[in-house]
């Protein structure tokens, strides 16, 4: 066992909680920075596809995870902050201002769905932000004169300080750089009051409210960093795909985003790297597999969404701390060896809960 | 003019008056405590001032504030903090984040300096740091600064909520059954911060509660209601006596 020694308030304010964490992230970014010297093209491309869905995992958690209000229309946001980073690069707006406004956008719709269902929570939540969902991807189909409807959109190469960002490398770096940013402002929402409010609301609404949270505001605030920093990896995502199509941004994707924060591990910022890693991994795994596979279950259509989902459902059942809870175990298992206990983590139950006055 | 003012009350539900036309007034620094049998309306009256139910009929008014259409999240920065019947704690945090939530009425910083996490914001969330340690010292919670709430036995997460109730620097505490689940001792124990909450911090206390015990050692005075209504009001010994008060209790003739 290992205790660290506290001798400042200072010290619970930092992100590095210990010397070592310094160290070992250091050491990833590190690696992260020399990937694409050693790694070929295909897999620096597919890593970028991480690290896109990281940043957009990051959004979804600091909703669904962290204020506990669920999302099934992500996709629309991914696909706003698409769409208006690239619809204003063929206008000729430079990228350096782009990016910010695909966020401004973003939030902006993100406001716009928050505010209408700031009473509704759970499944009535999620049914609204569905529809919301595809409504948005009707407007991307229809609006011809802007999207390009069925045609699709070609996504210009962007230029930042006289870089062109192109190739896999280009958006690999880009991504990179935002999602490091992304990271720091999820990290500083954290440890601030905003933070705290979020997750209180999360907790119990009643006692939030009474503990002075404005329930409405923070609830919009959540909603428009949420959408803003979807968009943001929208914004990344037309350079990934070069080519935007209506039909990319579709509930299946947004059911991606749901499986993200879910099979990463709700409330944990770690937890949606490692969800975006599963969730695009798991698609190369299975091609992998594909061939092998005896009866043909390789050829059936549908075999993608419905492991998704199957994976979805396990681990709702058997380890809702997500992979990040798993890691966390681990963990604890070798720092604690050979005292682990099974019934450390074992959840309680609270039977007596006050009237949830809703 | 009195400190907290409760001007005939009253709230319906559909057909069912819950609370009917009560009065009551607490003086600045005193333990006024709410009996009464179950679904006397008692926690009600709690949800009233806390503006979670609208009153119907009635005044409330607070140091010569009229707070009756007040929405509830402006009810703290007022002065007045709450704890729950069985407990509203934030269950997936640590004890020094819900303390930290009750510093929250004291943390209105601009988002822009939040999400940059500016010096000024670390500056307000150590000076918050302090505070919430002060409460912590106060209530002797310092070995579980760092725990989850979900892994802390029912007795200490009651003294953590009375906690974060008190990180809100109230000038009023509206504490809900604070000794139901607890032991004997434990309730003791209950008693004595009450004391020290009234005695040492000057805070005036209201609180709904069953047990006589904690009630005749820490009231000034007693409210006894029933079906809604002010059955008797006075010192504990003169509430305990009423002939009104034990008819409810106990029943017997009409």
């Amino acid at each position: 066992m290992r205790y660290l020694f506290k001798t400042r308030y200072e010290q619970d304010l930092r992100i590095a909680r210990q010397p070592s964490d310094l160290f070992w992230y250091g050491l990833l970014l590190a690696v992260m920075v020399v990937f694409p010297i050693v790694a070929g093209e295909f897999y620096v491309g597919e890593v970028a596809g991480v690290l896109i869905f990281a940043v957009a995992g990051v959004g979804l958690m600091l909703l669904t995870g962290y204020t506990g209000l669920v999302s099934l229309g992500h996709a629309a946001f991914l696909g706003i902050g698409a769409y208006t980073n690239a619809v204003l690069l063929a206008q000729g707006v430079p990228f350096a201002i782009t990016l910010p406004t695909s966020f401004v956008v973003t939030a902006l719709a993100g406001i716009a769905i928050g505010v209408p269902t700031l009473r509704m929570s759970g499944l009535y939540l999620a049914i609204a932000t569905l529809a919301f969902g595809s409504i948005i991807g009707n407007v991307f189909s229809k609006w011809n004169s802007v999207t390009g409807g069925f045609d699709g959109f070609p996504v210009q190469t962007p230029t930042i300080l006289g870089f062109r960002i192109q190739g896999a490398n280009g958006i690999y770096y880009t991504s990179l750089v935002v999602l490091i940013f992304v990271l720091w402002l999820a990290a500083n929402i954290l440890r601030s009051p905003l933070g705290r409010a979020m997750v209180a609301i999360r907790d119990s609404e009643i006692s939030a409210q009474s503990m002075g949270i404005h329930l409405a505001k923070y609830k919009t605030i959540a909603f428009a960093l949420s959408a803003g920093i979807t968009g943001l990896a929208g914004a990344l995502f037309a350079h990934y795909v070069r080519h935007l199509a209506p039909d990319a941004f579709d509930i299946l994707l947004s059911i991606q985003f749901v499986t993200i924060v879910f099979i990463g591990g709700l409330g944990s910022i770690h937890g949606a790297i490692f969800g975006a890693i599963f969730v695009r991994l798991l698609p190369q795994a299975i091609a992998i597999v594909r061939d092998d596979l005896p009866f043909g279950i390789g050829r059936m259509p549908g075999l993608e969404p419905s492991l998704f989902g199957l994976f979805l459902v396990l681990f709702i059942l058997f380890e809702p701390g997500g992979l990040y809870g798993r890691w966390l175990k681990l963990k604890q298992y070798f720092r604690s060896f050979p005292m682990y206990k099974g019934s450390t983590f074992k959840r309680q139950k609270a039977y007596a809960k006050s009237e949830r006055l809703r | 003019m009195s400190y907290f003012e409760a001007k005939s009350i009253a709230v319906r539900f559909g057909g069912i008056r819950a609370v009917d036309d009560v009065s009551f007034d607490v003086n600045k620094g005193e333990v006024f405590c709410i009996i009464g049998p179950n679904g006397a309306g008692k926690t009600t009256i709690f949800n009233l001032i806390s503006r979670i139910y609208n009153v119907t009929d009635g005044k409330l008014v607070f140091d010569g504030q009229d707070f009756t259409k007040m929405p509830a999240h402006r009810i703290a920065g007022l002065g007045i903090a709450r704890t729950f019947q069985n407990i509203e704690l934030f269950a997936n945090a640590s004890v020094l984040q819900n303390l930290l939530i009750g510093r929250h009425t004291h943390a209105q910083a601009n988002l822009l300096a939040q999400l940059c996490f500016l010096p000024s914001t670390r500056r307000a969330e150590i000076g918050h740091r302090e505070k919430v340690e002060d409460v912590i010292d106060f209530l002797e919670l310092q070995r579980y600064r760092d725990t989850l709430i979900a892994n802390l036995p029912y007795g200490v997460r009651k003294i953590v909520e009375l906690g974060r109730a008190l990180c809100t620097e109230p000038k009023i505490l509206l504490l809900d059954e604070p000794s139901s689940g607890l032991n004997a001792e434990e309730t003791e124990v209950m008693g004595f911060w009450i004391e020290d909450i009234q005695k040492d911090l000057g805070i005036t206390v209201i609180m709904v509660e069953h047990d006589m015990s904690l009630v005749t050692a820490v009231a000034n005075r007693v409210m006894a209601l029933n079906y809604g209504k002010v059955l008797a009001m006075g010192t504990p010994a003169e509430v305990q006596r009423d002939p009104e008060v034990i008819r409810a209790y106990l029943g017997g003739d009409p």
